[in-house]
């Protein structure tokens, strides 16, 4: 036995040698358990909770666009989504297959809709087709027994019940692009779209509103177990304009003949934009449906610029129009209203000849026939006395010269020459024959309608810098929607007499005999119209073509035609709108442009007696 | 005690009656309370339903506790007689499965027995053991110090052992080496023999990397750095860590865990099962269920012992010390101590396999304490002696 006590002597001790080292690894794995349950803890709590919940975003329903009356410009509609679930549909290609009958489907739909149920874990929706036909909806929901894991979802797009109407102003809206990303999470949403023009950019913050959040208990796979928590987020706000739908409407019917021309309705003592119209237009529901390659580039190579809102960003030679500011100029800088010109058709300056629009002459001109009138020579004389830079001066008092700061994208802002500015942009000197264009709203001169508006509202409204905008805004005080502007517009430093002086010329192009636009009078009694024509010059007209006789613009091709343009207000006596219309190669202010201007404002006080007839019967009760 | 006679060495001889009385309920309480933690969170597994594991599980512990009797109740010496037979037994299904293609999915290599799946390399595990015991029983300690001696063995183990690598199956190897080396280390091999052997291994790691396959290469890269894979590989080993650690000192409660009911957690109810009670019970349930593991690894080193024969010592610490491994590299690994090589925890991961292995083990040592006081000579069944 002696042996075997051996063997159990050390079978005794190794065994509780190895006994120990157990218990040392048991102890050494509560060591661990300690540390990540104890130690660690709080961040695996975290992680945890990550795990288990899932952020998800709610897109907030974007925000109204509304006209003054609360016309709907912009709105969403519900867009029917036919959605499939494959663990519902089990055989996703014969549901496809019968879904087929039903409802329109294209091939390659099909095969997306395959490749991505293949693709997705089974409980993920698939859009098979959205944008569907309330008679599809219909027919889905008949067939459904046939038509398992097949849905009906309910998304929202934007669409613009006016169309190519509104198209400018409004804008559209479209799909994020790299470029659009920010910090808000809502833009990576898919599907989701943002304003890219017009209102729709500008207001684009306050009329996305903010996202909700869903927080939801997910398992492993992503499968929703439950929702935790929801925060509602904000419905984009709603954006109501100064515009008058009822007007652009009717603007935009009367110019849609011209090739190319827009048009700006003010208030002219606030800067409330009542319309703004350029032609050709584009059809902005077009963009939030996803617009094709073809398309877009149609758009793009239009010769007549659709995508662009010639009112804000068009910059014509301002013509005649011009005169008002350099008549203005003229009197603040002692040249007398009673200041005589001799007209003979031309003015020699050096060996240069400078003509008047009239052949022959006007005879012996003072400021206010040579406004009705629109005398070159008078201007011409003005320039050479007093230079550029004074009228640049009295430009930019009324405006021009700089962008209006109208709340919309992509405005121009025209441009005043001085003599500084050549010598830094150009590196030349002045040439007083340059001063003499300028005079007449040539040469260097560039005006965009919407600033030819303002002019003339800061002449008409007695002498206030109104500034245009188009977003009307809560009254602090009354809490309802108004369109008078936060800050009122200051005085600017006119003397009454000149701005009376410019009023009766004004009053005298339209409504006097020898006006200029005397064909495009209002003859209702209280809504007469006051005005100056332009007619700008995109050509150089030569030596032999002034001997033969000066082609009349009908018989010229279409882009070689002068631009016609007009300023008007109305009524004449009580100033309250101001218009200003630019048809682009239209010939003659005072043939296309000025008619245009009549009908608009006829139509805009017409339409203002609806609401207000203090207006007609003079002060009302 | 009364016995009825002696044998020829001056031992009692038993009957069937007094075994029964000799069986140790101790035991088997101890057992019963860890095997009732896995009902409990298997129950918790399937979302508070007795379907479809716990219900199963406690059918299979049922089968196991009759087993478990069974061969508490068989003479020692006829498990000393058969134990070569066991071992060639068991690996002859080894061979089998390996070349004969008793072949399920990757490493599933089984034999259907309809009520639960005979894995041999599972069978093995007890075999060896009893083999390994029968060899060294038959030596003196001068024996044991001579390496010659040692080859024999050393062949018993690599046999089984290089077959298992080949399925693959990296967990059982590992525990057939470290149940095995147990048995060598208790039967008095110098210590200076096992550096030798440790030394050779460590040479040899280059050639068994090669021999691994790609996704056991993955799982020892990913251990080595979870980051590497978050979501592919190392996702297991991240999930595990979070539902324990997320656990903290008492735990999200019964049933309460997230981790492992929103599934984050791979294998909940199975190799995965130790991280959902970390989840649910926290630093107090895991380390009271460690205690317990710690209680029957104790109470095995008692009863091996008190033995009389080498050959019911060694088996007897033999067992515990595989059911010992079974819990050391399964806590270990979902610990993220180790790498994940799928070891269940004994008595609580669902799964028929194990849990037979496991109470046939606790047979043996419940074996081994009924024969306590038996002795057996060295060579008392040698024909030659």
């Amino acid at each position: 036995m002696k042996p075997d006590r051996t063997r159990s002597k050390i079978f005794t001790r190794r065994a509780a040698f190895l006994t120990a080292g157990k218990m040392a690894l048991l102890g050494g794995l509560g060591g661990r358990m300690y540390y990540l349950q104890v130690v660690e803890s709080e961040r695996y709590k975290v992680l945890a909770e990550e795990n288990r919940i899932n952020f998800r975003l709610i897109a907030p329903p974007r925000g109204f666009v509304v006209d003054r009356n609360g016309d709907f410009l912009a709105i969403n509609i519900q867009n029917y989504q036919v959605i499939l679930i494959r663990e519902q549909a089990k055989d996703v290609e014969a549901v496809l297959g019968r879904l087929s009958q039903v409802i329109e489907l294209e091939e390659h739909d099909i095969a997306r809709v395959l490749r991505e149920s293949k693709r997705r874990r089974g409980f993920v929706p698939i859009t098979v087709r959205d944008n569907l036909s309330w008679e599809e909806v219909s027919s889905i929901g008949l067939n459904g027994p046939d038509l398992p894991g097949v849905n009906i979802e309910v998304g929202q797009s934007r669409h613009y019940p006016y169309g190519s109407d509104m198209a400018h102003v409004v804008g559209y809206v479209s799909s994020v692009t790299q470029e659009d990303l920010t910090d808000d999470p809502l833009l990576e949403l898919p599907g989701f779209q943002i304003g890219k023009n017009g209102i729709e950019k500008q207001y684009d913050l306050a009329l996305r509103g903010r996202g909700g959040t869903s927080e939801v208990e997910v398992n492993a796979l992503g499968r929703v177990i439950q929702e935790v928590r929801r925060n509602e987020g904000k419905t984009g706000e709603e954006v109501r304009l100064t515009l008058d739908m009822r007007l652009q409407q009717m603007i935009g019917n009367r110019i849609k003949d011209e090739r190319a021309a827009s048009v700006v309705v003010m208030e002219a003592a606030t800067g409330a934009v009542r319309a703004i119209t350029s032609t050709p237009s584009y059809d902005p529901n077009a963009f939030s449906a996803g617009l094709s390659t073809a398309q877009w580039n149609e758009l793009v190579n239009n010769p007549y610029a659709p995508l662009t809102n010639k009112a804000i960003a068009g910059q014509y030679a301002p013509g005649s129009t011009f005169k008002i500011a350099v008549a203005l100029a003229a009197m603040e800088n002692g040249i007398s209203v009673d200041h005589s010109v001799f007209c003979p058709g031309h003015m020699e300056l050096g060996d240069r000849r400078f003509h008047c629009w009239k052949r022959y002459g006007h005879g012996h001109m003072a400021l206010i026939e040579s406004i009705r009138e629109s005398c070159d020579i008078w201007f011409y004389d003005v320039a050479r006395r007093i230079g550029v830079d004074k009228i640049a001066e009295a430009a930019r008092k009324l405006g021009l010269g700089g962008v209006t700061g109208i709340d919309l994208r992509g405005e121009k802002g025209g441009l005043i020459p001085t003599k500084k500015w050549k010598r830094e942009k150009r590196g030349q000197p002045w040439h007083m024959g340059e001063s003499l264009v300028v005079g007449i709203g040539q040469g260097y001169v560039l005006a965009t309608p919407l600033q030819l508006a303002v002019m003339t509202a800061r002449v008409v409204n007695g002498g206030y810098a109104v500034n245009p905008y188009l977003r009307m805004r809560v009254d602090p005080t009354t809490g309802q929607m108004t369109d008078m502007p936060e800050v009122p517009p200051e005085k600017l430093d006119i003397r009454p007499d000149i701005l009376e002086t410019l009023l009766e010329s004004m009053d005298a192009v339209v409504n006097d005999p020898k006006g200029t636009a005397k064909k495009a009078r209002i003859e209702e009694e209280g809504l007469e119209m006051g005005g100056k024509t332009g007619t700008a010059q995109v050509r150089r007209i030569t030596t032999a073509e002034r001997q033969t006789g000066v082609r009349k613009s009908e018989e010229l091709q279409w882009r070689l035609r002068d631009h016609a343009l007009f300023v008007g207000y109305a009524p004449v006596h009580n100033p309250r709108f101001v218009v200003s219309v630019v048809v682009e190669h239209g010939g003659s202010g005072s043939g296309s442009a000025a008619p245009i201007a009549r009908d608009v404002l006829l139509e805009t006080q017409r339409l203002l007696a609806g609401q207000d007839t203090a207006l007609l019967t003079g002060e009302g009760p | 005690m009364a016995y009825r006679g002696l044998n020829e060495f001056g031992a009692p001889e038993m009957t069937f009656q007094e075994k029964i009385l000799q069986l140790n309920w101790l035991l088997f309480l101890m057992i019963l309370a860890v095997a009732g933690v896995g009902f409990v969170m298997l129950y918790s597994a399937a979302n508070g339903d007795l379907d479809p594991w716990a219900s199963r599980q406690m059918v299979r512990f049922g089968v196991g506790a009759v087993a478990m009797i069974i061969v508490a109740l068989i003479d020692i010496r006829t498990l000393l007689r058969f134990s070569y037979l066991i071992y060639f037994g068991a690996l002859g299904l080894l061979i089998a499965v390996e070349f004969m293609g008793f072949v399920g999915m990757g490493a599933q290599r089984w034999i259907d027995l309809k009520f639960f799946q005979l894995q041999p390399s599972e069978v093995m595990k007890v075999a060896l053991v009893l083999a390994l015991a029968r060899y060294f029983h038959g030596l003196t300690l001068e024996d044991v110090g001579r390496p010659s001696y040692l080859l024999i063995p050393l062949a018993m183990v690599a046999a089984p052992v290089l077959l298992i690598l080949r399925q693959p199956d990296l967990g059982t190897a590992i525990m057939l080496v470290g149940g095995a080396g147990v048995i060598f280390f208790l039967a008095g091999v110098r210590i200076w023999k096992f550096l030798v052997v440790i030394a050779g291994i460590l040479g040899s790691l280059p050639f068994a990397w090669s021999m691994l396959r790609d996704y056991q290469k993955q799982r020892i890269l990913t251990f080595l750095d979870p980051e590497r894979d978050p979501l592919g590989a190392g996702y297991h080993i991240m999930q595990a860590k979070i539902a324990t650690g997320s656990g903290g000192l008492t735990g999200r409660g019964f049933m309460n865990g997230t981790q492992s009911h929103l599934n984050f957690l791979p294998e909940k109810q199975t190799d995965f099962i130790f991280t959902m009670l970390a989840e649910e019970f926290g630093l107090i349930g895991g380390c009271l269920l460690l205690a317990l593991y710690g209680l029957i690894m104790l109470y095995g080193l008692i009863i091996a012992v008190r033995a009389r024969s080498q050959y019911g010592r060694l088996v007897g610490m033999g067992v515990t010390t595989t059911f010992s491994l079974y819990v050391f590299i399964n806590v270990a690994m979902v610990l993220g101590l180790i790498p994940v090589v799928g070891v269940p925890l004994p008595l609580i991961s669902y799964g028929g396999t194990a849990m037979m292995t496991v109470m046939i083990a606790f047979g043996l040592l419940m074996n081994t304490y009924v024969h306590r006081e038996l002795r057996i000579g060295r060579r008392w069944y040698d024909p030659l002696s």
